[in-house]
């Protein structure tokens, strides 16, 4: 029904003005928030790669190694940080999210060292299942629970999740009389990253192609579909750029993960098992780690999610005017519900991603998390107005603050500095994604 | 009184509801005819929206009755609202500013693929379409709708309504944000709905434009209904003074 020159007429061709970087960026349409997140971010990296190099007697940051450890520990906080989007588009706030990391962890920890195994036998293959699904259960039910409380009893989120806060850290503590349960579940441990826990070399090059294919087939169809409605077609260099721009950067992340090779101790505990010699000069690469490939999962989820689906426009639409949304029928209270029952479920999977990587169920794990997660979210450029916000700003925004918090332990800070200049950053941070806002207006 | 014939479109009869005690709206009647256009009058605060909103689903009321085409219909929410053919444009214009013009046009309603995705292109191609009939001069669609200019954001608002086929269509002032030349073209689209068969309910404070667009005239004072007049048997005297006064004028009774 739609034929291409009936729109073609009342579209608009970009305007041929500014100069080339404006027009570049025009041409790919890329945000610019975005090439000023990654701007810091590569700041930020290179900083303490130079720091370290001038006065610790050699760069340490920039090493597939401390990049290898620095993409496993974002994950946690980053899986949290896309839920923590949508709460703070719809204009609420999570203040729950490390209780309930601790609490989750807490009821998997129990539940996988000294519940299952009676039942099923110790290393059981189910353990780790039934234990992840349990945890991210417990985290919905929750997040479900908070979300009813703010929805249908009209509790402002911030003092029910304050509540939560409080009382979900207390029940992990009561849960196991404030004993850590330790080791977890070999299987399980695996989910939080470490040597074994990663997918290897060969792996990590499927995987890297899976996402290559990805990219071209996503730009090929957003191309297909702006042919057939007669919009404004990229130019082909700019489509062609954005292809290989896409591809480089995962390439470039299979690289780096692949150029960290096991260490000597892992590589002689390896082979001892084989009951094998350690072969000469051999070079075992780490590989993407399995919490990472979450946090990827995740974030193409609720990339989906947020853009290509009913529910992220209804979440957006009621950011920007919850009356509006109600008045076009949205049923705001029970996308509230969904919404708190969906940051539940990311917390509990964080969850398991944070207390395997301890190996451990600890009473501290999470403290203080729900701080750095609405910190990422916020540095990544959603809006506390709400409407505005975005999954891959989250995604980096966790980045850039672990980034400063790893950086800031390689060059030996300590955590009173440390803390100084993460809260520094996030004020920062959202003074220049404000001024840019107004100056674009 | 009218000279409609036949069943009437809509019938709100005896419609009440209050707000912690204040009746808001207080047993009020009122109908309208297929191609017909029933102004809506009277002070802030008269009830006007609120009696409008009755019908568009926003509240309930506490009694009355809502007949669409004679039958007698539950409106508990806008969906329910929508599924009648009942298209509002509110005075508020209801959009969400952060979103662009298709996103707001399609609010609730979003077009999908076969696999349940937001078709995203089909709907700013369908936008462009009836923009490009309401309002030739709109350029901005890729925009959120906070960038657009007072009259680019009314017919927005005016397409969303437009757009779905509605057959009954509440418009809650939907000049007092335009200027001069946007108001000619609202006024225009109300004679082409109305030569197409909606019934229009339009909530207006300028007499003028209810002289000129509206047949019959719904007077409202403190939540009950002064009266209803033709409106080619009065003048704007005679409706005025309904306002004022709250009392009809001898020649209409």
């Amino acid at each position: 029904m739609t034929n291409s020159s009936d729109t073609t007429a009342t579209s608009t061709a970009p305007p041929k003005t500014g100069g080339p970087f404006a027009r570049f960026m025009r041409a790919t349409e890329i945000d610019p928030r975005l090439v000023g997140m990654v701007g810091a971010l590569l700041l930020i990296w290179v900083g303490f790669h130079i720091y370290s190099a001038l006065f610790m007697g050699g760069g340490t940051f920039l090493t597939p190694r401390n990049l290898w450890n620095l993409s496993v520990q974002t994950a946690s906080i980053g899986i949290m940080a896309m839920g923590m989007v949508l709460i703070i588009i719809t204009r609420n706030i999570d203040l729950s999210v490390g209780s309930l990391v601790g609490l989750t962890g807490m009821v998997m920890g129990i539940l996988q060292v000294e519940i299952l195994p009676n039942y099923l036998g110790l290393g059981h293959p189910l353990i780790w299942v039934i234990t992840t699904i349990v945890g991210i259960a417990v985290g919905a039910l929750i997040g479900a629970f908070h979300g009813w409380l703010s929805a249908y009893r009209e509790i402002p989120s911030f003092i029910v999740t304050l509540g939560g806060l409080m009382i979900w850290r207390s029940a992990a503590f009561l849960a196991a009389n404030g004993k850590t349960i330790s080791p977890v579940d070999e299987t399980f441990a695996l989910l939080g990253g470490g040597p074994y826990g990663a997918i290897g070399q060969i792996g990590s090059w499927i995987v890297g192609v899976i996402a290559c294919v990805g990219v071209v087939f996503m730009i090929l169809q957003g191309r297909k579909n702006r042919q057939k409605h007669g919009f404004v077609l990229r130019p082909m260099w700019a489509e062609t750029f954005m292809c290989l721009l896409g591809c480089g950067v995962v390439i470039g992340s299979v690289l780096v993960v692949n150029g960290y090779p096991w260490p000597v101790g892992i590589l002689n505990q390896y082979y001892a098992k084989l009951g094998e010699p350690v072969p000469e000069g051999i070079f075992v690469s780490h590989g993407f780690a399995y919490p990472v490939l979450i946090l990827a999962a995740v974030g193409v989820a609720m990339t989906i999610l947020m853009t290509r689906t009913r529910f992220g426009r209804y979440v957006f639409a009621i950011g920007g005017n919850p009356e509006a949304a109600a008045l076009a029928g949205i049923n705001t209270r029970s996308m509230t519900v969904s919404i708190f029952t969906l940051m539940g479920a990311l917390s509990g999977l964080a969850g398991v991603v944070a207390s395997a990587r301890l190996n451990s169920a600890t009473n501290a794990l999470g403290v203080g998390d729900e701080l750095f997660v609405i910190a990422a979210a916020v540095i990544g450029g959603t809006s506390l107005a709400g409407g505005v916000g975005t999954i891959y700003g989250a995604i980096l925004g966790a980045l850039v603050m672990k980034s400063l918090q790893t950086g800031m332990v390689l060059i030996g800070f300590d955590t009173a500095v440390q803390n100084m200049v993460v809260g520094a950053v996030l004020v920062l941070a959202v003074w220049l994604d404000n001024t840019y806002r107004k100056r674009i207006k | 009184m009218s000279t409609n014939r036949g069943t009437p479109l809509v019938e709100m009869r005896d419609i009440s509801i209050s707000f912690g005690g204040i009746k808001a709206v207080d047993h009020v009647t009122v109908d309208l005819y297929p191609g017909e256009v029933v102004g809506l009058l009277g002070h802030n605060g008269a009830g006007k929206s609120t009696l409008i909103k009755c019908l568009s689903g926003a509240y309930q009321a506490d009694s009355g009755e809502i007949r669409i085409n004679g039958q007698k219909v539950d409106i508990k929410d806008p969906r329910d609202a929508r599924a009648q053919n009942i298209e509002t444009i509110y005075q508020t214009l209801a959009l969400a500013d952060n979103l662009d013009a298709a996103s707001n046009l399609f609010l609730g309603r979003e077009l999908v693929n076969a696999f349940g995705f937001v078709d995203e292109s089909k709907m700013e191609a369908e936008t462009r379409k009836i923009m490009a009939r309401l309002n030739p001069n709109f350029k901005k669609f890729a925009v959120p709708v906070s960038a657009l200019s007072g009259g680019q954001r009314q017919s927005v608002a005016i397409a969303r309504a437009v757009y779905f086929n509605a057959k009954i269509l509440i418009m809650d002032e939907p000049t007092a944000a335009l200027g001069p030349h946007e108001t000619q073209m609202v006024a225009e689209l109300i004679q082409e709905l109305k030569a197409q068969g909606l019934g229009i309910f339009l909530i207006e404070h300028d007499i003028h434009n209810v002289m000129k667009l509206c047949d019959r005239a719904v007077v409202m004072k403190n939540g009950q209904r002064v009266g209803t007049v033709n409106v080619n048997d009065v003048t704007d005297d005679d409706i005025l003074g309904m306002i004022i006064m709250g009392k009809k004028p001898a020649q209409a009774a």
